[in-house]
């Protein structure tokens, strides 16, 4: 398989301005090569969507972000600094099946240990800074508009609720880039839009950059500003119209791809080499 | 001897005067020991019963109360204080289950290899009070708890594992609170998850020990689970949760021992009915509650 990463469109913000830069970068997990020779930037306050079938490395390329995942070759640089580094700024919120019914924790809490949940000790009630965070978890909250329901047990809420709720608890600590693994999985198609739309608009009221990892694009295409497209062991960064298209998937996947244009205006690709996938299509 | 008692030194039984009775409690060394210790394992238990409920390690925590039992039983063949047993070997068991819980299999491998634990621990305690022929002086306690004999030293030593426990708890508490509702995303922030996991063990393993010696290896749940399952089905706030779950502890821990002093039946039964009925009655009312309002709703909606 051909490993290749490509930017079609020279990024507009200047190098200094990225949230995230990698250079010829690898990935290595028990021995498998995931992805490598990726090289791609992600401009601050940008909405990036990363797209690819399963098992191309999705999550891998969050987690390498987070620094989770070490190198295996290539450089990285997040928020200016080596990954792993900058994480009081980097907001996460990994891929999940959502609390069960029987998870007795509040919204609001949840949002608070966004805040709070990494520092030690007790803070005193009623002292300046309980206020200081009370404060701004209200904001956050009233931000992605949960303030009716952030009360109740988060088990008992819908998928879109929570999904809101945790956005939220990314948010609290005025990150400058958020990574949102999967978070529209398990939607349905309103929400998912409802869901893109409130991300868009966290982009640019809180000027943070976004990476949000899904399976269909098709939802979620007139809010994003770039895609990065991972498969066939490398990725391609670029605008989405640029980047779903038969050439470029093809190069991409080292054989013939089809995007085809269904008439209620959906992008469907066909002809992937270890599967037939179509966007939307949930492989389990 | 009865001549230089007092007169309200000799137990008279339950007189229905409730001053009289509680002031009675409070007249023999033994069972001001007795309140003390039952004050400070209800204390720890009720905080760290809360996070276990939280974590959903109620089958660990079991499992923690199994090895109390050799523990016990090896101490009392050995000659040494039945303390040092409870916390050796609920020390041993809590390094024992980090260490399952560490090599992160499946979890229904993880829950097979702690079943496999708790199955030795039995057969274990089995064999000690089996080799230590004579009387084992109350096997029945070891099991089922006691609260005859507490010594003042025996006090001191649970006051100071307990002021230890609960202020590693409260120092850890957010970190904690986080890493067992979110792992992940804790994880992602900084926080160190496997080491806050080893860590609550251990603090979990040091509950237990203490526990034991009120409640019996056998009725440790009484204390340690229902007050803290009582506490997180009336709320969902986390501060007033562990506040509950404490008061509970201390509500039917005081209850079971005075019934315990007015009758004959063992202090272990009390405090488990106490706690079960507890749990009963606010299941039941969550329950009737649901129904009201789901039956409101529906009335609206016709309306």
């Amino acid at each position: 398989m051909t490993a290749m990463a490509t930017s079609l469109r020279p990024d507009t913000g200047s190098r200094k301005g990225a949230a995230v830069t990698f250079n010829g970068a690898a990935v290595r997990l028990r021995g498998r090569t995931i992805w490598s020779d990726v090289s791609l930037t992600v401009a601050e306050a940008a909405f990036v969507a990363v797209l690819g079938p399963n098992g191309a490395g999705k999550s891998t390329l969050i987690k390498a972000i987070l620094g989770l995942l070490p190198l295996a070759a290539g450089t990285a640089s997040v928020l200016g600094r080596q990954p792993g580094v900058a994480k009081g700024r980097i907001g996460y919120l990994p891929q999940r099946h959502g609390f069960d019914s029987g998870t007795r924790i509040r919204g609001v809490d949840l949002v608070q240990l966004g805040l709070d949940g990494t520092r030690w000790g007790i803070p005193l009630p009623g002292s300046p800074s309980r206020k200081r965070d009370a404060a701004r978890v209200a904001e956050v909250i009233e931000l992605v508009g949960a303030t009716t329901y952030a009360r109740r047990p988060i088990g008992e809420l819908s998928g879109g609720e929570q999904q809101r709720l945790l956005i939220a608890q990314a948010l609290v600590r005025r990150p400058r880039l958020l990574l949102l693994d999967e978070p529209l999985d398990s939607l349905d198609l309103t929400n998912q839009a409802a869901v893109a739309g409130l991300v868009r608009r966290i982009c640019e009221e809180e000027q943070v950059a976004v990476l949000l990892v899904a399976h269909d694009i098709n939802p979620i295409i007139g809010y994003l500003d770039r895609v990065i497209y991972l498969a066939g062991g490398g990725a391609i960064e670029g605008a989405p119209e640029e980047v779903i298209t038969s050439e470029t998937l093809s190069r991409l996947y080292g054989a013939p791809i089809e995007v085809l244009h269904a008439s209620d205006s959906r992008l469907v690709v066909v002809g992937q080499p270890e599967a037939p996938f179509v966007h939307g299509d949930r492989h389990a | 001897m009865a001549t230089v008692m007092p007169e309200a030194a000799v137990f008279q039984g339950l007189s229905w005067n409730p001053l009289t009775d509680v002031q009675q409690l409070f007249t023999y060394p033994f069972m001001v020991n007795a309140l003390a210790a039952g004050t400070i394992v209800a204390v720890m238990a009720g905080v760290t019963g809360w996070f276990m409920v939280l974590r959903r390690q109620t089958f660990a925590g079991h499992t923690l109360s199994v090895i109390a039992f050799p523990g016990a039983a090896a101490a009392s063949l050995a000659g040494l204080p039945l303390a040092v047993g409870y916390f050796g070997f609920c020390g041993l068991g809590a390094l024992a289950l980090a260490g399952i819980a560490g090599s992160r299999r499946s979890l229904s491998a993880e829950s097979a290899a702690i079943g496999a634990l708790q199955a030795l621990a039995l057969a274990l305690g089995f064999l000690f009070v089996t080799l230590y022929h004579g009387v084992l002086n109350g096997l029945d306690s070891l099991l089922f708890g006691t609260f005859l004999g507490i010594t003042t030293q025996q006090v001191v030593v649970l006051l100071a594992v307990a002021a230890a426990a609960v202020g590693l708890v409260a120092i850890a508490a957010r970190p904690l609170f986080f890493a067992s509702v979110d792992a992940d995303v804790a994880r992602a922030g900084g926080v160190p998850v496997s080491a806050l996991g080893f860590g609550f063990l251990l603090v979990l393993g040091l509950s237990v020990a203490e526990t034991s010696q009120i409640t019996g290896a056998l009725l440790v749940f009484a204390l340690l689970v229902t007050p803290a399952a009582t506490a997180h089905q009336l709320t969902a706030r986390p501060a007033l949760g562990i506040a509950l779950s404490v008061a509970l502890a201390l509500a039917v821990t005081w209850l079971g021992l005075a019934l315990a002093y007015f009758s004959i039946y063992p202090v272990g039964f009390y405090i488990t009915s106490l706690s079960f009925g507890l749990y009963v009655l606010v299941r039941l009312g969550r329950a009737l509650g649901r129904r009201r309002r789901a039956t409101a709703r529906l009335a609206l909606r016709a309306a």
